[in-house]
């Protein structure tokens, strides 16, 4: 009897919320289209990487030697070089935003070399500074090459002076594609939305329409109503996934060098996370305003900012260190990255999703309390 | 049913809440009461009685402070699950699913209280006919009309039959011809199957229908027994006043309430005036007060005890404010004659549908104008754009003498506006409000001062005080204030008493009509029809038609053949007339 009407009544209530949600078009809005514009926002619009950047560079040495050390530039995809004649012109240009950088070959440039102790100026436009930092890296191997092809040509002649040359290699992302790791990112960002997002409204707006008084007052247990409210969107968060991970792999060739089954447990592992927060906030606050800007100051936000998706959390101060290692997006972005990227490691996925199962029983425990069928 | 003969059983019940200023009220205050089973309990009170709040309690959704609850012979506090398995709960705001269909709302309902399926087709079926919703299943619950969104409700809670059924206020806000509905499903299930059924209600006239009465106020039982017993408090003291020929009982009625120290309670009532007499009081005083109208006793009702026992505690609480406004209207006083309000033809449409119909008529200056009609009539529609706030598809509109389809701006200067949700700025002051609202109505300097401490004196208020926290009456007031804050000449006031107590009804109805003396003219809507018999005159709206059109004793007349008929029933004739008319029209069409 109490097993099957527990059967009975998740049945009908799931049936209730599906209902619900695929009337909503807001909120199907939300939970299927909003994601596909995240990935390709993120997987074309977004990126760090530079291409084509600008710099002007200034010969006041036009003599074959100085031609040739710069020749480097015009192979480079990365940067698109322009010529001025002198320093003045170049000045101008990179205040009026122009250019990017300029590369100044002084007028004693082949004396110097010579010499031994040749120098070239790069001037960055540092308003935008990671920018600045990309081309200079982009302009140094640029002019590494013909360096290293002299002195591959001088042979094992003593040229008096000693090179030591770095051999740079990058490892898991080889061609340093900023893609590479948004989109593994976005995965998370999309699980986020999804789960705390959508799920904020959901017990929020029985508060406040006062169904959940009528409701309250029938044979319903509170976890019937939790897990009802999440059935559906586990659904659309699956939807969203299997989004996510073809764009991954055929919109943006990102390599997925860990097992696709882990990187699916995972996910969802994080999307249980997702809607237990959310319908924690929703059944807790009992307002669908406060509940939806809680959701997105608590889940959202930090997700993006605090969970190591675009800035590195060894750079920040310990407070926020200690901030974004509470939040479950940082240890699934740490997790899905490697997965993405370097492949199947155990030892941290195992640790990653025992954190993320925790705080996913916890969340719909603590929902489960909070719908305790009292109204005071 | 256990062969329990009990189905509640409160003992020093206590719940307090925190007041809005910090403090704690105490909601229920050490309650004890006995419920039987198998009859059709009622919880009468005044707004802020407690109701509710006993209700939630027996269905297990608060948590007890003091005292005992048994429901069904369980212990509530200790198992509410096994108390909400067994009855069945309909809150004062019913939470059907809007997004849902009819049909959905019920099944859902049906699968959580676990209804087998074959019992489940009859039981659907008779509750589909019960409230006439047969033809509309697969409609959205949320496109449903108030009523029927309520019977829906009762419905849904009716999905089986329980051992115990509450109803908290199920009537409220509900036309009177969806609450006569809703009152014969109940009634019908009280008799074929025996529900015990506990009802709170603000209405007298479904308090009598009930086997036993429980008057409550401020949290505390006042009295409680069989309708009939309770209705002899007031023996020998009922009476029926007829004003004489030409003078409104509302100006009869004014005067006798005015006087608390001789009259307990007056109301006009058609056509004539019901009242309470103190039983201190002599003949001789009653007499002078009465001048030459002539009495005649007239059985007691409930309602005249339930007057009584409020009174009595008013007494004991605070003395009654007596608020008599002198209010005169900014305008000249020139052109008496000249309606203030002219409709002709009104037509309102929204795409296909029409929300009103061809509407006509005027309203004279200082009248009291009534608006009536069930819920989705097109009383709010007509109201708006008499105020200029929806323009009309068709006709001609004209108020204090401006056209509103060329003045609206400074027709909208002459009239004041009261709307039926509380729409002031509840984290102001009552002094702040007054003054904002005197602003917006171009008031400033020491204009703007002035009438501000007039409205405050004329309405009693406390200007440090935080608006959102009044009391309902109080509330009340303030929005009064504030709609007359400029001096209008026009006053529209839609629902104005829904969700606040009898006696503070009074008080406010004596504040409409010395206005109407002061020559305001007053456009009302209400759902109390027995409100209507303040007006001069009232119209009936019925979709978008108006019905009847004329003071309430031509209503009356038209309804049907007798005087004696109350408003009530006048409407619920007047609307069912209309309705069958339209429909043999459409039939032979």
């Amino acid at each position: 009897m109490s097993a099957s009407g527990f059967a009975t009544r998740l049945i009908a209530l799931t049936r209730k919320e599906t209902r619900q949600m695929l009337r909503d078009r807001s909120n199907l809005i939300v939970g299927l289209l909003l994601p596909v514009v995240l990935i390709l926002l993120f997987g074309y619009g977004l990126s760090f990487d530079v291409k084509d950047a600008r710099v002007t560079v200034v010969l006041e040495d036009s003599s074959p030697t100085a031609r040739n050390a710069v020749a480097g530039m015009r192979g480079s995809p990365y940067l698109a070089p322009a010529w001025a004649t002198s320093m003045a012109e170049a000045e101008q240009m990179i205040r009026a935003g122009q250019t990017d950088a300029i590369l100044r070959v002084p007028g004693d440039f082949s004396r110097r070399l010579a010499a031994g102790d040749a120098q070239l100026q790069l001037l960055l436009n540092g308003v935008d500074s990671n920018t600045a930092a990309t081309i200079e890296g982009y302009v140094s191997g640029a002019l590494a090459i013909p360096a290293q092809q002299q002195a591959d040509r001088a042979g094992n002649k003593p040229s008096g002076v000693a090179s030591v040359v770095v051999v740079q290699r990058m490892w898991f992302n080889e061609a340093g594609e900023s893609t590479w790791y948004l989109v593994p990112g976005l995965v998370v960002l999309v699980m986020t939305l999804i789960g705390a997002f959508l799920t904020s409204l959901l017990v929020a707006r029985e508060w406040e329409r006062g169904t959940l008084e009528s409701l309250f007052v029938t044979p319903v247990r509170p976890l019937e109503l939790v897990l009802a409210k999440l059935a559906p969107y586990i659904v659309i968060g699956a939807i969203d996934l299997a989004m996510c991970l073809l764009a991954a792999r055929y919109l943006f060739d990102v390599p997925m060098r860990g097992s696709l089954w882990v990187i699916i447990l995972a996910s969802l592992l994080y999307l249980m996370v997702s809607l237990g927060l959310g319908l924690f906030i929703s059944a807790t606050t009992r307002n669908q305003f406060a509940a939806s800007q809680m959701a997105l100051l608590t889940s959202f936000m930090p997700a993006m900012m605090l969970s190591g998706f675009v800035f590195d959390l060894r750079n920040v101060p310990v407070v926020i260190q200690v901030v974004s290692k509470v939040l479950p997006a940082t240890h699934f972005m740490g997790l899905i990255k490697t997965l993405f990227m370097a492949g199947d490691y155990w030892p941290d996925i195992l640790r990653d999703c025992a954190i993320l199962a925790l705080y996913a029983v916890v969340l719909i425990a603590a929902t489960r309390r909070s719908l305790k069928k009292k109204l005071d | 049913m256990n062969g329990a003969e009990i189905t509640v059983s409160v003992e020093a019940l206590r719940k307090t809440f925190e007041a809005p200023d910090g403090g704690a009220v105490a909601a229920v205050d050490g309650i004890s009461m006995t419920v039987r089973a198998g009859e059709l309990t009622a919880l009468v009170g005044p707004d802020g009685a407690g109701k509710t709040t006993l209700m939630r309690m027996i269905a297990g959704l608060l948590k007890i402070d003091a005292g005992s609850l048994r429901v069904l012979g369980l212990d509530v506090a200790a198992d509410p699950q096994s108390v909400q398995d067994r009855i069945s709960y309909m809150p004062q705001r019913f939470g059907l699913y809007e997004d849902l269909s009819v049909q959905e709302n019920l099944d859902l309902y049906a699968d959580l209280h676990g209804v087998p399926q074959q019992e489940r087709r009859d039981r659907f079926a008779r509750m589909l006919e019960m409230t006439d919703m047969a033809r509309f299943t697969e409609r959205p619950a949320g496109k449903l009309s108030g009523g029927m969104k309520q019977k829906l409700g009762l419905a849904c809670t009716l999905v089986r039959s329980p051992d115990l059924l509450l109803l908290d206020e199920p009537s409220v806000g509900v036309d009177p011809l969806s609450r006569r509905d809703l009152w014969k499903i109940v009634q019908q299930l009280v008799d074929e199957e025996h529900l015990s059924v506990i009802v709170s209600t603000a209405y007298m006239d479904e308090a009598e229908r009930c086997a036993q009465v429980f008057v409550m106020n401020r949290g505390r039982l006042l009295a409680e027994g069989a309708p009939e017993t309770l209705r002899t408090r007031a023996q020998g003291l009922t009476f029926t006043a007829t004003p004489s020929e030409g003078m409104p009982a509302r100006e009869l009625q004014a005067r006798l309430i005015d006087a608390p120290d001789r009259i307990i309670d007056a109301v006009p009532s058609g056509g004539s005036v019901r009242f309470i007499r103190q039983p201190e009081t002599d003949d001789a005083r009653l007499r002078d007060l009465l001048h030459d109208a002539p009495i005649e006793p007239r059985p007691e009702e409930l309602e005249d005890a339930f007057m009584m026992l409020l009174r009595q505690e008013e007494a004991e609480v605070a003395t009654a404010l007596t608020d008599q406004p002198a209010s005169e209207p900014a305008s000249a006083q020139a052109d008496q004659d000249k309606p203030v309000i002219v409709v002709r033809d009104l037509v309102r449409k929204f795409g296909d549908f029409t929300a009103v119909a061809s509407t006509s008529f005027d309203v004279a200056r200082g009248e009291i104008f009534g608006l009536l009609g069930p819920n989705g009539a097109g009383k709010t529609t007509t109201f708006r754009m008499l105020c200029g706030l929806l323009p009309a598809t068709s006709g001609h509109l004209e108020v204090a003498g401006l056209n509103l389809r060329t003045a609206r701006a400074a027709a909208r200067g002459r009239i004041g506006y009261v709307s039926q949700k509380f729409a002031l700025y509840g984290n102001l002051s009552v002094r702040e409000n007054l003054e904002f609202f005197g602003g917006a109505y171009g008031l400033r300097g020491k204009r703007l001062k002035t009438r501000v401490a007039a409205s405050l004196e004329q309405f009693g208020l406390d200007p440090s005080a935080q608006s959102g926290i009044l009391p309902a009456g109080y509330k009340q007031r303030l929005a009064m204030a504030t709609g007359l804050i400029h001096q209008p000449d026009i006053l529209f006031l839609d629902e104005p008493t829904s969700g606040i107590d009898p006696l503070a009804r009074r008080a406010f109805w004596r504040t409409i009509t010395a206005l109407a003396g002061g020559g305001v003219t007053i456009i009302i809507t209400t759902h109390f029809m027995e409100e209507a018999e303040y007006c001069d005159r009232i119209a009936i709206q019925d979709a978008g038609r108006v019905l009847a059109l004329g003071t309430p004793r031509d209503v009356r007349q038209q309804a049907g053949d007798a005087g004696v008929m109350d408003m009530n029933s006048a409407f619920i004739a007047i609307v069912e007339q209309g309705r069958a008319k339209h429909d043999a029209k459409e039939a032979a069409a």
